[in-house]
Parts: C-alpha cells; sequence; structure tokens
C-alpha cells in the first residue's frame, strides 16, 4: 500500500510540473487550411519584424471557433473573407454592404482591414484543354452545352447560395448534376469524367493542374476578400502592431497566393512559415531570416513533448479524483449512481462538442482556452479519462467478498483504516487496471488537441489530412501508437510493483 | 436492570428477532451463555443459526430484543472493547489475502499499538498452541492450505485473548481426512484455554464432540438446549429426534473417540 502512495507522489509531482513555458504576447490565430495558415504566418511574422513579441496558434479550428476565439481575447488577430462573415458569422443579419459589415464587426469589438488583394470566391473550373476546345471561357458559355458533366461539391450543392441558384441566375438546364467529395471531383477532372467543377479562386489545384477559371460574367458568386480581423483594443495595446497589420492590405495577388499555395500543398512541400517570410522579404522589403525545416527528428519530440504535457495534466488528475470518485460511488447508491451517470455522459459528447463547452468556460476562468499549452483539450481528456477509472475502482470494491469486510468488522478495524488497509489494496487490481485504460485511452485522445490547435501529435495528423499528407499523418499516428504501447507496458510495471503480492498468487488447492 | 443469571452468564439473548423481507430469520430467540462452557448452535441450513451468531457479534443489527453482555447491553459499549472481547473465525477463514499469514494475526494487536515485543510473545504463544510450522507464517493466505488458513484464522481470533470465541462453521470447508484432523486438535486448544465458545455447525456429531451444550434451531426458533443424551433421551419435539436420526448415519470422531 505505501508503493501505492509512493507511486500517487511521484504522478501528483508530475502533474504539479510546470507546462514549458511559450511565446506570447500578440496572439495570432488561423482557420484549419493552408492558405488561412500562410496568411496568419505573414500577420505574425510582419508583427514580430517590428519588434512586438508574437505567437501564431495555427490551424486552431472553423470558422465559428476561431472568430469566437478573437471575440474573447483567446486572439487578437486572424486572416477571414468577407464572403465568409456575411454568409456565416452574420448569417442571421442581411449584410449587403462594407460598412454594414464593419458595424456588424465593431458591435463585437473587432475591426477589420482594407482587403489584402486575393479573392478566395467559389468559382467554376474546367480543364484548359476541354475549355478550348468548346471556346468556353465564362460560365455563360456553359449553357450552351447542357450535355456537360458537372460535378460539384456536396457543400456547394446543398447550399442555398449554391448550385441551385447559379442555375436559376444563369438559366441552366444540365442533364448531368452530380454531387460528390471535392477531392473526388479533382479527380475526376483531371481523367475526363467530368467537364466542369466548383473550386475556390485561389486553389493551388488551378496552378498544378492547369486549370480554367470562368469569369463569374453574370456576377453570381459574392465576393470572398480576404481581410484581417483584429480586435478593437489592439491598437491601445500594440500601436506598432495595429499599423504594421494593415500595411499588408493591397499586397497579395490571385495568383501569388495561388502560388503560395501550392508552394505548400504542392510537390514541394514547403513550410507555411517559410513561405510567409519569404513574402514578407519580397513584397514589404523586410529582412526576415529564413530559417532551414525542422527536421523530421527536432518535429517529432517537440510534438511528443506537447502530448506528454497533456497526457499528464490530464491524467494525473483523473487518476487522483477517480479513486476518491469511485469509492464514493461504491459507498452510497444514490450519489452512485449519480457519479457513474454522469462520468458516464463525459464519455458520450463527441469530442469537438466537448471542447466547444468547455472553451467558454476556461476563457471565463481567464486560463487560456486554446492553442499549445491551453487548458480547455487538458479538461476535455481529463472528463474522457474519469469514466475508466471511477468505474474500475467501483467495481474493485464492489468485487472485494464480503468476508473480508466482515472479517474487519470483527476485528474492531475503523472504517478508515478497512478502507487504507484493507478495501484498497484489494481493489488494488481493478483500480489500477481502469488506470491503464484511461492511459491508453488518454494517449491516443489527446491528438484531439489537433483541433483547437493543442500541438502534440494530433497536429500532424491534422495539417496532414488538410495536404492530403500520409507521411505528415504517420508522423502522428506512428508515435501516437507507439506512446500508447510505452504507456501500457509502464503501468503493467507499475502494476507489478503496486499490487500486493498476495493478489498475485494463486491457491495452492 | 440486572438479572441474577447475569452473574454467570457472559451473554444472555433477550427476545432477538431479525427480519429478512418479512421472513422471520430469527424469532423472539433468549438464550443464556454461561463462562467457560462450550455451546454448539445447531440446526438445519438456514433455520439462523449463523444469522444470530452474526447478530451476538454485532455485525449486523437485531431488529428486535436485547443482547447482554456481562449484564451489560451491548449496544452501549464501547466497540473496541466489546470487539477485543469477542474472537471470530468463519468458514472461509476470513484472511486477507494481501496480508502474510503473519501479518494477519498479528492485525488486531498492531492495530492497538502494541509493542512488537508483546506481538511476537503472543504470536510465539499462538503458534505453540495451533501447531502451525514456522514457515508458514511468511506465507500468503494463496499459499497454505484450507487447515492450515483455518489455524492462521483462529490464531487471530485469539491474537487479543478474547473472552469469548465464535466460530461460524470453522471445519466446514475442509476435506473429511483434514477436518477430523483438526476436529481432535480443536478440541485439545479449546479445554487448554478455558474460554466460553460458541459454535455454530450443521454436524450433529461434530457438535456432541466439542460442545457440552447444544442448541437446536428450527425456523428462527430455538428448540431445544441441552445434552446429546438429553436430546436423544427427551426430545422436546419430534422434529429433534428426527434431526438426530438423520444425522445418525455419520460416524464423526464423537463416536469413535468413545
Amino acid at each position: 500500500m505505501n508503493r501505492f502512495w509512493l507511486f500517487l507522489l511521484v504522478l501528483t509531482g508530475l502533474a504539479a510540473a510546470p507546462t514549458p513555458s511559450r511565446e506570447t504576447g500578440i496572439k495570432i490565430g488561423s482557420k484549419k487550411f493552408t492558405e488561412n495558415v500562410i496568411v496568419g504566418e505573414m500577420v505574425a511574422g510582419a508583427i514580430r519584424s517590428a519588434g512586438v513579441r508574437t505567437t501564431h496558434y495555427q490551424e486552431l479550428g472553423g470558422t465559428r471557433l476561431v472568430f469566437n476565439a478573437l471575440v474573447q481575447g483567446d486572439i487578437d488577430a486572424y486572416p477571414e473573407y468577407t464572403g465568409t462573415m456575411i454568409e456565416e458569422t452574420f448569417a442571421d443579419r442581411e449584410i449587403e454592404t462594407d460598412a454594414e459589415l464593419i458595424a456588424a464587426l465593431a458591435e463585437k469589438g473587432v475591426l477589420m482591414t482594407q482587403p489584402l488583394g486575393f479573392n478566395n470566391k467559389y468559382a467554376i473550373g474546367m480543364q484548359k484543354a476541354r475549355a478550348q476546345e468548346l471556346a468556353i471561357t465564362k460560365i455563360s458559355d456553359l449553357g450552351r452545352y447542357p450535355e456537360l458533366k458537372l460535378g460539384f461539391s456536396n457543400e456547394f450543392i446543398d447550399r442555398d447560395d449554391g448550385w441551385k441558384s447559379l442555375q436559376q441566375h444563369y438559366s441552366f438546364e444540365f442533364e448531368k448534376v452530380q454531387g460528390l467529395d471535392h477531392d473526388i471531383a479533382y479527380r475526376q477532372l483531371a481523367s475526363g469524367d467530368l467537364d466542369a467543377i466548383d473550386v475556390y479562386a485561389t486553389d493551388a489545384k488551378i496552378k498544378s493542374m492547369d486549370l480554367a477559371v470562368l469569369e463569374d460574367d453574370r456576377e453570381f458568386f459574392p465576393r470572398y476578400d480576404a481581410v484581417i480581423l483584429y480586435r478593437s483594443d489592439l491598437g491601445k495595446r500594440y500601436p506598432a502592431a495595429a499599423s504594421v497589420i494593415h500595411q499588408l492590405a493591397g499586397k497579395i495577388s490571385d495568383r501569388k497566393m495561388i502560388e503560395m499555395n501550392l508552394a505548400v500543398e504542392g510537390v514541394e512541400r514547403e513550410t507555411e512559415i517559410r513561405v510567409a517570410r519569404l513574402f514578407l522579404n519580397e513584397s514589404l522589403g523586410l529582412d526576415i531570416p529564413i530559417e532551414p525545416r525542422e527536421s523530421l527528428f527536432q518535429s517529432v519530440l517537440s510534438r511528443t513533448i506537447e502530448h506528454l504535457d497533456l497526457v499528464r495534466r490530464s491524467l494525473v488528475p483523473a487518476i487522483l479524483l477517480g479513486i476518491p470518485f469511485g469509492i464514493i460511488a461504491f459507498s452510497n447508491r444514490i450519489s452512485g449512481q449519480l457519479v457513474l451517470g454522469v462520468v458516464g455522459i463525459f464519455q458520450t459528447i463527441p469530442a469537438l462538442a466537448l471542447l466547444v463547452l468547455v472553451m467558454p468556460l476556461v476563457t471565463a476562468v481567464g486560463a487560456r482556452s486554446i492553442g499549445v499549452g491551453s487548458l480547455s483539450a487538458v479538461i476535455a481528456l481529463f472528463l474522457y479519462s474519469l469514466l475508466p477509472i471511477v468505474r474500475n475502482t467501483y467495481a474493485g470494491f464492489q468485487g472485494i467478498e464480503n468476508q473480508y469486510r466482515e472479517s474487519a468488522l470483527a476485528l474492531g478495524l475503523s472504517r478508515r483504516y478497512t478502507l487504507f488497509n484493507i478495501e484498497m489494496p484489494l481493489a488494488m487490481r481493478s483500480i489500477l487496471a481502469g488506470i491503464k485504460t484511461a492511459a491508453v485511452m488518454n494517449v491516443g485522445f489527446a491528438a484531439l488537441g489537433g483541433l483547437i490547435g493543442a500541438g502534440g501529435y494530433g497536429q500532424p495528423i491534422m495539417t496532414g489530412i488538410r495536404l492530403d499528407s500520409l507521411s505528415l499523418i504517420l508522423q502522428g499516428a506512428v508515435p501516437a501508437a507507439l506512446m500508447a504501447v510505452v504507456v501500457q507496458l509502464l503501468f503493467e510495471l507499475v502494476d507489478r510493483w503496486v499490487v500486493p503480492r498476495g493478489l498475485r498468487l494463486k491457491p495452492v488447492n | 436492570m440486572t438479572k441474577i443469571s447475569d452473574e454467570i452468564a457472559v451473554l444472555r439473548l433477550s427476545k432477538i428477532s431479525k427480519h429478512y423481507e418479512g421472513l422471520r430469520v430469527v424469532d423472539e430467540v433468549d438464550l443464556l451463555i454461561e463462562k467457560g462452557r462450550t455451546y454448539a448452535l445447531i440446526g438445519p441450513s438456514g433455520c439462523g443459526k449463523s444469522t444470530l451468531l452474526r447478530m451476538i457479534m454485532g455485525l449486523i443489527p437485531s431488529d428486535a430484543g436485547v443482547v447482554y453482555y456481562n449484564g451489560r447491553r451491548l449496544a452501549e459499549l464501547d466497540v473496541r472493547t466489546v470487539r477485543a472481547g469477542f474472537g471470530y473465525v468463519i468458514q472461509s477463514g476470513g484472511l486477507f489475502p494481501h496480508l502474510t499469514a503473519r501479518q494477519n494475526v498479528v492485525l488486531p494487536a498492531a492495530y492497538r499499538q502494541w509493542s512488537s515485543q508483546k506481538v511476537s510473545q503472543r504470536l510465539g504463544e499462538l503458534r505453540e498452541l495451533t501447531q502451525l510450522p514456522k514457515d508458514c507464517l511468511d506465507r500468503y493466505p494463496a499459499q497454505l492450505s484450507g487447515g492450515q488458513r483455518q489455524r492462521v484464522s483462529l490464531m487471530r481470533a485469539l491474537v487479543l485473548d478474547p473472552e469469548v470465541l465464535l466460530m461460524d462453521e470453522p471445519l466446514g470447508a475442509l476435506d473429511p481426512m483434514i477436518r477430523s484432523q483438526l476436529q481432535v486438535q480443536l478440541r485439545q486448544i479449546f479445554h487448554s484455554l478455558n474460554k466460553t465458545v460458541l459454535m455454530v455447525t450443521h454436524d450433529l456429531s461434530e457438535a456432541a464432540y466439542f460442545a457440552d451444550q447444544l442448541i437446536l434451531m428450527r425456523g428462527g426458533r430455538v428448540v431445544q438446549q441441552g445434552s446429546l443424551d438429553s436430546f436423544v433421551r427427551e426430545p422436546a419435539s419430534p422434529f429433534v429426534t428426527a434431526f438426530i436420526d438423520a444425522q445418525k448415519s455419520h460416524l464423526g470422531p464423537a463416536e469413535k473417540s468413545q
């Protein structure tokens, strides 16, 4: 039993150890796609070159999450698109002019720069050769060929402002239109199975696949001008930073953005940070050193450190609280059902939903809710890890044969003494099995940190999915699997060391 | 108020009852347990004998009635004093599997913070009494035979030198060979200790072999109390005769030794 206390003490020490300090200062965020990350890097690089400490939390999540993070003050700035704000962020309002958009943002304490230059709107793309063959340059030209095979991403088919409206707007009547996954649409376009698909105007594939983007001659698609959103208090806190942000306005053309997207997503596999710095040096005349790429070893190492940080900060509190919860659950039937029920419910909440629930709470108590070292992912992981520990502690106590409790009572041992010296050792196997399960699950679940830029192995997995890079996905998945195995072995050893010897023996007869 | 009977009685039960879901498991039992004598509670399974023992031990509360211990209400006495006064052995031994035989035996003493010298002296006495091989002490319960386990369990029950020893089928889980060996040994121990012993058994010959007083129970009530002889000569009811007849085919050490 003493060994168990020692084990808990070591764990507590582990959890109490400080998280390695991170650069802070101005916090830039970015959404979960290449272009946004590149522009986010540009903003961070430009501010940094003005002598202000800046951190870029890459790939934080989708529009809503990142916008809320900005409003709540978790980040100070991020790149956004006018069309996205009109169609999504302020979908409940009828916003038509820039002035209305600026006013809506101002209500939230957010300012917007002038457009950066590129317009990442929806567009229709065709193979160049095919377009030339049919003499198609404008979207209205498509109407001459109702036999063309069109394929659109499912999202574009479903949206009110998508295919249905486009069809009406241009009075199209096509025989064959199908909805499909966007990646597959590109592949079918390349193979000639489709003649035209929806694309984003600054998509890297426009260049890599040499596509013709048809002119929107009847102005159907809304503009998706890229801008930088930043908090209105940024100018007061960092006057230099606010003015630097505006320098990016009008500097990035569609063509340049496509090029940079391709540099990251194409065969070059450049990093966003290098692409962004090269651009800053070129267009703003800055002189930022372009560091060599991080080696595979370095990047896996820093992901490992981040991952372990998430695991230890969530698993240890789960162990320290899960065991008492399990005992409480056992000792009283009503509170027991309550504890087991609540802990069980956490398990059923999808990771993203749980994070979205936790984040405002974390912000409310003044802790950092997104990015590396943030508390949100830790709390979500903590909640996920509770169930196996609480359950197994409960089951361990329930599994103690009545004769032992009766003996303890008959020998006149106090409740407290019986709990710590009889029941706990007897339930130890089950408790440790629960801890083991929780630990292995935790290592796997910690990849959810990638959802809110909390680092760890989830980060390369998310980036890998975004860039369709198997090697990046494996850079996260393989070490995560290895870590799970190592953790399993480690707790196996703890089990050997902590479980009383008498409980590991098989009876002689 | 002290009755005259309390002067000779270690334990006196007055109208003790226990109900489980409307079933009267123990039904208004009155009982007098005198100092230094050996009693056996017998009866068919489900007659309430184990439940009665547990209520005396205070392991389960009674629904009605009073247990007097040395003339005082048991429920009003300090739990620690009461526990030290009763040694308790159950069928499965109840040894804690995560502790060695030695740790099990000395646990009640260590819990009461005896000096290590006093503990080891007591351990020596008990080992001599039960003739437990010395190397058994450092084994875990899982490494002991059934007979050894029961002897360790007895040592643990006796370590505080209790006034009363309560045993619930102490030999019930043993195979017949070991069982009869241990019966002989246990009887010698009882005689040398001169303690008040109350033992639950379903085996009439075992009961007669150990105890001067048999208490036959049926359906939660005491049917007859006395020696085996009195049961045979003056049965209180046809059930007593039937119970004796049913067990006659058994030739336990009681008959063998006489």
